[in-house]
């Protein structure tokens, strides 16, 4: 336990965020692309709770769980969003879904 | 603390009304038969009762509600006024809108949704802690991902749906890490705690910057500001127009609210004095204001000059949606009570005109099935009415007086000049000479070419009429009498917490 700082969690918390946010620009998988989404926000329940740990404050913990409900509502309508293009389309990739531009 | 929550539910009640709605919407669209507009009905008048409630909230003063999750002020009550208006409009809309009432569409929930839709606004406006803002945020965005793909059977509206989750789940998590960012530097989540800790310690303001600006990524895309507005105008183009209209307008309001409530509260300093009537300072070396000053030039700048190219309606009035976005935010970087109001005008205006140019397409493409400039050839010839009521909203849009839009300049410049921000000042006239380009397209294109032969004219009903002139004699009426507005504007800028 001596061993890790609060700076380690932080530092973990980041390189998951960016590679989260990495993943959204590259990937091309719309499936993927939410699963990068959900990587960023477990990042940030990460850095919550290694805050509120530290602070001694359990706000932070709080916080976490409204995080991880809104998170699970949002990817049910995500999903089912993607359902709807793909009767459409026959596809999720995303560089095919593109009949708007400019 | 039981004290406490029994005061905070009295002043919860507009907001009970909607979730009430809301229930009473998606259990009634299991019982009665497809082809009915009784939810319609009964959203409007869920609606009407939940502005009694907050015209009783209008006299009651500042409070904050629930330990400091929910400001109940005259602040918020302004813009819960824009957002009613806003939404029992749209419903009203949507009655008439073909694009949403053919085929074999349940709308009950569509209806359900839009009221859903308002109480995340509602709470929008009021929100005072991170969580709430947070959570108001996801509500507002989850139920306009599926209201813009409600015609699903439509390739471009899921395509649009598809592209606003991607867009609105990336901004939400950055602004969720500049949440948790914000509670490590100060070990609070209520915007006062916030204010209290950084006037006591000393943050460190690398730090607090990077927060801030993970926190606009979310402000941002809510009001759909560059670089934050990339699904902007394929949103618009694919969602229904009554959906469209709506984000432009209620949601666009509700995210300024939130921001301007963020920003007053959070940063301000409350131990510098001796300044001009009204303004106010933020903290030392922490100018957040030329930040916003920077997005603000962007923002108009890229809405008018793409909007150039455009032949679709849709898409045009998205990026000068973006454009307006722009202005208003001019309006946010004077830190100044003036600066305030001017946005507070500004909302009011919009609404009115912003709404008319959209209902005007709305009818047109439901009489030619298309929102291209080239169906609007000769309009003014085939339809005069409509032709002139486009007209004035365009004109109105430019901010040509003596239409509203003039008014909501005139303001907005006003607020400017007096914080001496004259570099923006030029910046923003420039672009309103920019924008004037491509709504005088419209115009031409009514007015000064011949319709085809096959063209006829567009019917309307009484209830169009009706409707259009709710719209229309506003945006004429606030050119020329605007006392009032600026008056209940300038009394509406009390926040709680700030003296």
């Amino acid at each position: 336990m001596t061993g890790i700082a609060l700076h380690h969690y932080l530092a973990l918390s980041a390189i998951l965020f960016t590679i989260g946010v990495v993943g959204v620009l590259t990937r091309r998988n719309a499936i993927i692309v939410f699963m990068c989404v959900e990587l960023m926000l477990n990042s940030v329940n990460l850095s919550l709770v290694a805050f509120s740990a530290y602070l001694g404050n359990p706000t932070g913990q709080i916080l976490v769980f409204f995080v991880m409900t809104v998170a699970a509502a949002e990817a049910a309508v995500g999903l089912a969003i993607i359902i709807a293009l793909f009767r459409n389309k026959q596809t999720v990739n995303i560089d095919e879904i593109n009949i708007m531009k400019w | 603390m039981l004290e406490q929550i029994v005061h905070s539910v009295k002043l919860l009640q507009p907001e009970t009304a909607l979730a009430v709605t809301f229930c009473v919407l998606l259990v009634l669209d299991l019982v009665v038969r497809r082809k009915s507009n009784l939810a319609a009905w009964l959203a409007l008048l869920g609606l009407v009762v939940t502005a009694f409630f907050v015209l009783q909230q209008a006299s009651s003063g500042q409070n904050s509600i629930f330990f400091n999750m929910l400001a109940v002020d005259s602040f918020s009550v302004f813009f819960k006024f824009v957002i009613l208006a806003s939404s029992f409009l749209i419903i009203l809309f949507s009655l008439q809108s073909d694009e949403l009432n053919s085929g074999t569409r349940r709308l009950g929930e569509y209806y359900s949704l839009i009221i859903a839709l308002t109480l995340g606004m509602f709470l929008m406006t009021g929100a005072s802690n991170l969580l709430m803002m947070y959570l108001s945020i996801e509500l507002t965005s989850i139920s306009s991902y599926i209201l813009a793909g409600y015609t699903k059977e439509a390739e471009d509206s899921s395509e649009a749906s598809l592209k606003y989750v991607i867009y609105g789940a990336v901004s939400s998590g950055m602004m969720l890490y500049g949440i948790s960012m914000l509670y490590g530097l100060t070990g609070a989540v209520d915007i006062y705690g916030i204010n209290r800790a950084l006037t006591e310690g000393d943050i460190n303001l690398m730090a607090l910057m990077i927060a801030s600006i993970l926190m606009v990524a979310g402000f941002g895309y809510k009001i759909s500001a560059v670089p934050f507005h990339f699904w902007t105008p394929d949103v618009y183009e694919g969602a229904p127009i009554t959906i469209t209209a709506f984000l432009s307008v209620a949601s666009k309001a509700a995210g300024f609210a939130m921001m301007m409530r963020f920003f007053k509260v959070s940063f301000l300093d409350p131990t510098v004095g001796n300044l001009a009537m009204g303004a106010w300072a933020s903290f030392q070396g922490f100018e957040w204001n030329q930040l916003l000053a920077a997005i603000s030039v962007l923002t108009m700048t890229l809405g008018n000059l793409v909007a150039i190219w455009q032949n679709n309606l849709k898409r045009l009035l998205a990026y000068s949606s973006i454009a307006h976005a722009g202005y208003m935010l001019m309006g946010v970087v004077v830190l100044s009570n003036e600066g305030l109001a001017a946005v507070l005008i500004y909302f009011v205006v919009y609404l009115f005109m912003n709404l008319g140019a959209f209902y005007t397409v709305m009818i047109v493409a439901n009489k030619t099935g298309s929102e291209d400039i080239e169906a609007y050839k000769g309009l003014g010839y085939r339809t005069p009415l409509i032709g002139v009521a486009m007209t004035i909203f365009l004109l109105s849009l430019t901010g040509i007086p003596p239409t509203a839009g003039f008014v909501g300049k005139l303001y907005l410049f006003a607020a400017l000049i007096n914080g001496k921000w004259f570099w923006l000042v030029v910046i923003g006239a420039l672009n309103s000479v920019v924008s004037l380009y491509y709504y005088v397209r419209i115009l031409r294109n009514m007015f000064l070419k011949t319709p085809e032969r096959s063209a006829e004219p567009i019917q309307f009903s009484f209830a169009h009429v009706t409707i259009l002139l709710v719209l229309l004699i506003p945006t004429i009426l606030l050119g020329v009498y605007f006392g009032p507005l600026v008056e209940y504007a300038q009394a509406s800028l009390v926040m709680f917490g700030i003296q």
